[in-house]
């Protein structure tokens, strides 16, 4: 369970806005790449995040190219989880290889405003804003196990140690 | 009920006689294709604690995206890949100026009918053309993919896209795509598997087919298939890597959404800024100046493509003000371009022949764009800032298009353009 304050975006949240093309090939480390951070879509998001805060956005977050970094540094943000109404499938599994929990909200987020408070429940697959219960499908036991371990790199290790 | 591709491509890899709709399935991919961003991958391959790749057989690596090295950075990227294919022993490297790799996979005979190719590039789609089942994963993925050659797959739903009648010139796939995607917008195809069918789609050329793969990304989905057929076999002869079993949907297959199209009532199609599906008819666009046009890229930067454009370009001369690029998607086209004579014309024209590669496409060197100005570009993507300066603007169209507004120096409709109303 955890409990976060809101960053409220739009449909359609490209990943060059997340995290532009010109710094794709740049070598960086997580916490660099967080300074750039949804830089082209929210200037003050960088600066403003605290780590717990949570996204939340329309349909297709993360549309756009395969860039895994649109993942890190958000996570690398300090935010604990992504809500959507709907993810594109790159970001998806990217998000889910980052240990960066990913929740899909198909009824709509239109309710939720910027600064409030959400809870997401994990395990039950309920977010509670002001109130109010909304169910999201829990994520399959495969994809789970990624993100209980940490992401995929930990997920691997693991894995690779048992054999 | 029917299997769709998916579910019987997926089923067939992971040894099930069938797999549901929503199913997780682990299968071992027949190739694992990375470019440029290998660097990066084997920076994380290394924290996994493995000496070798597993199978190194199965990974095909290209050097496409800032090619040649712009910078010392990228030239150290390269280098460090070059390396490490080189410790890996993995044989299938394509260097800098053999192609882009979306077109470097079927050239070299990869890209097979039925199998099943994951690649941590979002247009792995493309390899849909050929009948395979191809996707884009994670950077991460393909690390993991180094030290396990597994993965897992959601057995996606599917669309089916049925096109009837026939694309006549100067209309191509393209214009098919944007009016696609414009239609269900850039999510409306969102994990879902499309197949391209009907009489259109048959009697396209497996250049016109990659485009439709291709630009399957840009409406979501995660992947996009055409059936293989004899076109397809002849593409292969002598290039196919291994022997192949082709895979086709049942006559019953289930689908969740069948969009119908007739080819004929089709004009050019153009994608405005800032987004793919914010498309229109050209028309609406038209006189729209423009700073840069651009001919190749993943999605159009084929022989025929080429081709198209040399037609509007013969004998005239790319209108003052306006810089045109380019780039054919390997050298096996600029080759071929060349014997034909297209290269010639192209320069001729006044425009910029640069060697195969990404280029511009991503922004990255060789013809970024400034603020204030405005590209039109074969491309399949237009996002803010992807070409350049976040206050550029791109538009996406057909070579056509493209090459007639290139003359013109505004955006034409190549219609008009054939007739010599529009140069
Ligand atoms: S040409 Fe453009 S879209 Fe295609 S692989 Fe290169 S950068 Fe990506």
């Amino acid at each position: 369970m955890i409990e976060g304050k809101v960053w409220k975006y739009g449909d359609d949240v490209n990943t060059d806005v997340i995290f532009a093309g010109k710094y794709t090939y740049k070598p960086m480390t997580p916490a660099e790449m967080a300074e750039h951070a949804l830089e082209d879509l929210d200037p003050t998001f960088a600066k403003g995040v605290k780590p717990g805060d949570i996204i939340v956005a329309g349909t297709n977050f993360g549309c756009g190219s395969s860039r895994e970094q649109a993942a890190t540094c958000i996570k690398a943000a300090g935010v604990a989880a992504v809500i959507a109404v709907s993810f594109s499938r790159l970001f998806f599994r990217n998000a889910i290889n980052e240990g960066l929990p990913v929740v899909e909200l198909a009824g709509g987020t239109s309710m939720i405003a910027k600064d409030d408070k959400v809870q997401i429940d994990f395990e039950k697959g309920v977010v509670t804003h002001k109130g109010k219960e909304y169910r999201f499908p829990a994520l399959p036991k495969e994809v789970l196990a990624i993100l209980n371990d940490g992401g995929l790199i930990p997920h691997v290790k693991r894995a690779l140690a048992k054999t | 009920m029917g299997l769709t591709f998916a579910q019987k491509v997926l089923a067939k890899k992971a040894g099930l006689s069938s797999v549901a709709v929503g199913q997780i399935v682990d299968i071992e991919p027949d190739y694992c294709m990375s470019h440029d961003n290998t660097a990066a991958i084997a920076k994380t391959f290394a924290k996994f604690g493995v000496e070798k790749v597993k199978n190194p057989e199965r990974f095909v690596i290209v050097l496409d995206h800032t090619v040649p090295a712009s910078t010392e950075e990228y030239a150290k990227g390269h280098k460090e890949i070059r390396e490490f294919v080189e410790k890996q022993g993995i044989k299938a490297f394509y260097d800098a100026g053999v192609g882009i790799c979306h077109q470097v996979l079927p050239e070299m005979g990869y890209a097979l009918p039925g199998s099943l190719i994951v690649g941590s590039d979002s247009h792995t789609t493309a390899y849909g053309a050929l009948g395979a089942f191809s996707a884009g994963v994670g950077r991460s993925e393909m690390a993991a993919l180094y030290a396990t050659s597994k993965i897992w797959l959601k057995t996606p739903a599917s669309f089916k896209v049925q096109v009837e009648g026939k694309l006549t010139e100067p209309i191509t796939s393209k214009d098919l795509v944007l009016k696609i995607i414009g239609d269900i917008g850039a999510d409306g195809a969102l994990y879902k598997s499309v197949e391209f069918a009907g009489e259109a789609v048959e009697a396209m050329s497996l250049s016109a087919r990659l485009v439709l793969s291709n630009m399957a990304a840009e409406m979501g989905a995660k992947n996009g298939y055409c059936a293989p057929d004899k076109k397809t076999f002849a593409f292969l002869e002598g290039r196919a890597v291994a022997e192949y079993t082709p895979v086709y949907p049942d006559p019953d297959a289930e689908y969740e959404r069948i969009l119908t199209y007739d080819a004929l009532q089709l004009g050019p199609q153009v994608a405005k800024p800032h987004t793919v599906d914010n498309v229109c008819p050209v028309e609406d666009v038209e006189g729209t100046k423009i700073h840069q046009a651009l001919i190749g890229t993943c999605t159009n930067g084929r022989l025929e493509d080429l081709r198209l454009a040399a037609r509007h370009l013969e004998g005239k001369k790319v209108a003052k003000g306006v810089r045109m690029l380019v780039l054919p998607a390997s050298q096996e086209i600029l080759i071929e371009a060349l014997r034909a004579g297209l290269v010639e014309i192209f320069a001729r024209a006044g425009a910029l022949v640069l060697s195969p590669g990404c280029g511009p496409c991503l922004g990255a060197h060789q013809g970024v764009l400034a603020a204030g100005e405005v590209c039109i570009s074969t491309a399949n993507r237009n996002f803010q800032g992807r070409m350049g300066s976040n206050e550029a603007a791109t538009y996406l169209a057909s070579p056509a298009t493209v090459a007639a507004s290139a003359v013109a120096g505004v955006i034409t409709d190549p219609r008009k353009a054939r007739r010599g109303g529009g140069a």
